[in-house]
């Protein structure tokens, strides 16, 4: 096995050593040294305890990712603390559903199994947060899945730094992560306000901008910590659409909204008592902006200008829920749809998780979405499995910033952002349809 | 010809040599470059359609997701990854896939993080290589 360099700059525990030497088996050797070696790479002190786990690396990229899992397994592996899943590359409840190779499926299918074995909750949902028993104020966990981690710092005000694939399951097998970023409370001050109170009051109020306000924020301030000064009201639904976007434009992975997220009761307490590093002020021309970078589709970006019956971008694909829809979404979808159903030719995606595929089945609203043409896909999503039917090329609509951002590179379809009744009445029409009424 | 000496700080130790591939803007791996080709991708970045492969890679550090600890082991076990990896700042997705590369396919490239002074003397082209404690060797 070949020895990773443990930096001596790390205070590692005994038990931590005894994990090193293979006490606790090869696999948790492995995610030892791993996580040791990342601990150095940040410059730790130490390694901290976590409470829970969230993995992104279930996901099929490659055949490396499967062998990585394979020898964990090989290893005994098992997660030492609670650990849910992110999506995976297929529907294993509608199989059906998956368009690409037999080859593909079976490492997809693979690799999920893998992730099964080492003992995960296999939720397969990348809003974890909307399903189980979520992160307590203040607990230590270990996230992985951009949106989940800007979710669970900024609006549950659990711990987690920026985790990626690898050294997610490592933290779950060890229980132990690096104590860098943003598990430490001097870290999680914000720096750059975003200062939305010059905006009308309809617009810091509107649900469906929330993704445009996020993309405008995750664009203009990296890597910093932002903090939102005068958004009206949000929702959890609108607070995890708003931090997906932030977190696609961006490497945002917390954010503060004044009067909103627990960190922030006020401006000072988002800021720590400090001065704002950058003060950016948003005005109605930042949001167009903001909603223009949304849009790729050429005659897209006329925001509020309704097109009469006989014009209008024609639209191939709706897809809905990134991150995975939730029961109060489907209440706002279902009187949409049934009063202007897809057309024939449109193809409509609905992506969500398997407790709100319950729900939907429970209450019969899966019949008269399906009665509709409307597709509901659980445990994986459009962006990153074959999933569509349409042929690439085409345009794709969508209420998601995380969509919007992705499914060009990923899927390549070019993509309109729009509210969610405008989604569901381009779909309609086969072509776009924009309503007026959503600028004040 | 002169040789140059440089020392780093070493964020996964390993040994590799080639011609340095100099790239000013940072450049994403998941979405940015190739693993089965070693090519860059990103339609946006400058130096798309030229190859990571086998090259003293240089950037300032890596730009967005996470995901790219996954393209730059995948591309080590296809064998289309850098020789070696040389930053100017931190950069701890790219130490993480050649970290798990070592645990899994016994090599990596290096990855080492240079003073801003030394990181701008690399010149593209040149030939370079890193040995196991962090010494890099620029011939010129």
């Amino acid at each position: 096995m070949p020895a990773a360099t443990t930096p001596e700059t790390v205070d590692l525990t005994d038990r931590d050593r005894a994990m090193l030497a293979g006490d606790f088996g090869q696999a948790a050797a492995v995610a030892m040294r791993i996580i040791a070696t990342m601990a150095g790479v940040y410059g730790a002190k130490r390694l901290l305890d976590i409470e829970g786990a969230h993995i992104d690396g279930c996901l099929y990229h490659g055949d490396s990712g499967v062998d990585f899992a394979e020898l964990l397994v090989a290893g005994g592996a098992r997660v030492s603390v609670p650990t849910t899943l992110n999506v995976g590359g297929l529907d294993l409840v509608h199989p059906e559903e998956f368009a690409g190779t037999a080859e593909r499926r079976a490492k997809a299918l693979r690799l999920m199994e893998c992730y099964e074995e080492m003992g995960c909750r296999t939720i397969w949902t990348c809003a974890p947060y909307q399903t189980t028993p979520r992160p307590a104020f203040g607990q230590q966990v270990a996230w992985a899945e951009s949106n989940a981690i800007v979710f669970a710092n900024s609006v549950l005000g659990a711990r987690t730094h920026r985790y990626g694939d690898f050294i997610d399951i490592c933290a779950a097998i060890t229980g132990r992560a690096p104590a860098v970023g943003l598990h430490l409370e001097e870290n999680r001050r914000g720096q750059v306000v975003f200062d939305l109170r010059s905006l009308p009051r309809a617009l810091r109020s509107a649900a469906w901008l929330l993704p445009a306000i996020g993309y405008l924020v995750g664009e203009r301030c990296g890597n910093r910590i932002p903090v939102l000064l005068g958004l009206e009201e949000a929702d959890e639904d609108g607070l995890k659409a708003l931090g997906a976007a932030a977190a696609s434009s961006g490497a945002v992975a917390l954010f503060h909204a004044v009067g909103i997220t627990p960190e922030a009761p006020t401006l000072e307490a988002a800021l720590g008592g400090e001065e704002a590093a950058e003060w950016i002020a948003v005005g109605v021309s930042d949001l167009r902006a903001g909603l223009r970078s949304l849009s790729t589709a050429p005659g897209a970006s006329e925001v509020g200008i309704g097109g009469s019956e006989d014009d209008g971008l024609p639209i191939d694909v709706v897809a809905l829920g990134s991150p995975h829809f939730s029961p109060r979404e489907f209440a706002e979808l279902l009187p949409l749809v049934e009063r202007h159903p897809p057309a024939g030719r449109v193809e409509f995606v609905v992506c969500t998780n398997r407790l709100s595929l319950g729900e939907l089945e429970r209450t019969g609203n899966l019949e008269r979405l399906r009665a509709h043409g409307v597709r509901v896909v659980v445990d994986t999503c459009v962006v990153v499995a074959p999933i569509l039917r349409t042929p690439a090329g085409g345009v794709l609509m969508t209420n998601s910033g995380k969509f919007a951002h992705y499914a060009p590179g990923n899927v390549g379809f070019d993509v309109v952002f729009g509210s969610l009744a405008e989604c569901v009445r381009s779909a309609h029409r086969g072509r776009l349809w924009r309503d007026p009424a959503l600028w004040p | 010809m002169s040789v140059a000496e440089l020392e780093g700080r070493t964020l996964v130790a390993g040994a590799g040599a080639g011609p340095v591939l100099r790239l000013e803007e940072p450049l994403s791996f998941w979405g940015g470059v190739d693993p089965v080709t070693g090519r860059i991708i990103d339609r946006r970045h400058p130096r798309c359609g030229e190859s990571v492969a086998g090259r003293v890679l240089v950037m300032p550090y890596g730009r967005g997701s996470s995901s790219s600890s996954s393209v730059l082991l995948e591309g080590v076990r296809l064998g289309t990854a850098p020789a070696a990896v040389v930053l100017r700042e931190l950069d701890g997705i790219l130490a993480l896939g050649a970290a798990v590369a070592r645990e899994l396919y016994e090599r990596s490239p290096p990855v080492l993080v240079l003073a801003p002074a030394d990181w701008e003397a690399l010149p593209e082209g040149a030939e370079a290589s890193v040995d196991v404690s962090g010494r890099l060797r620029i011939a010129g």
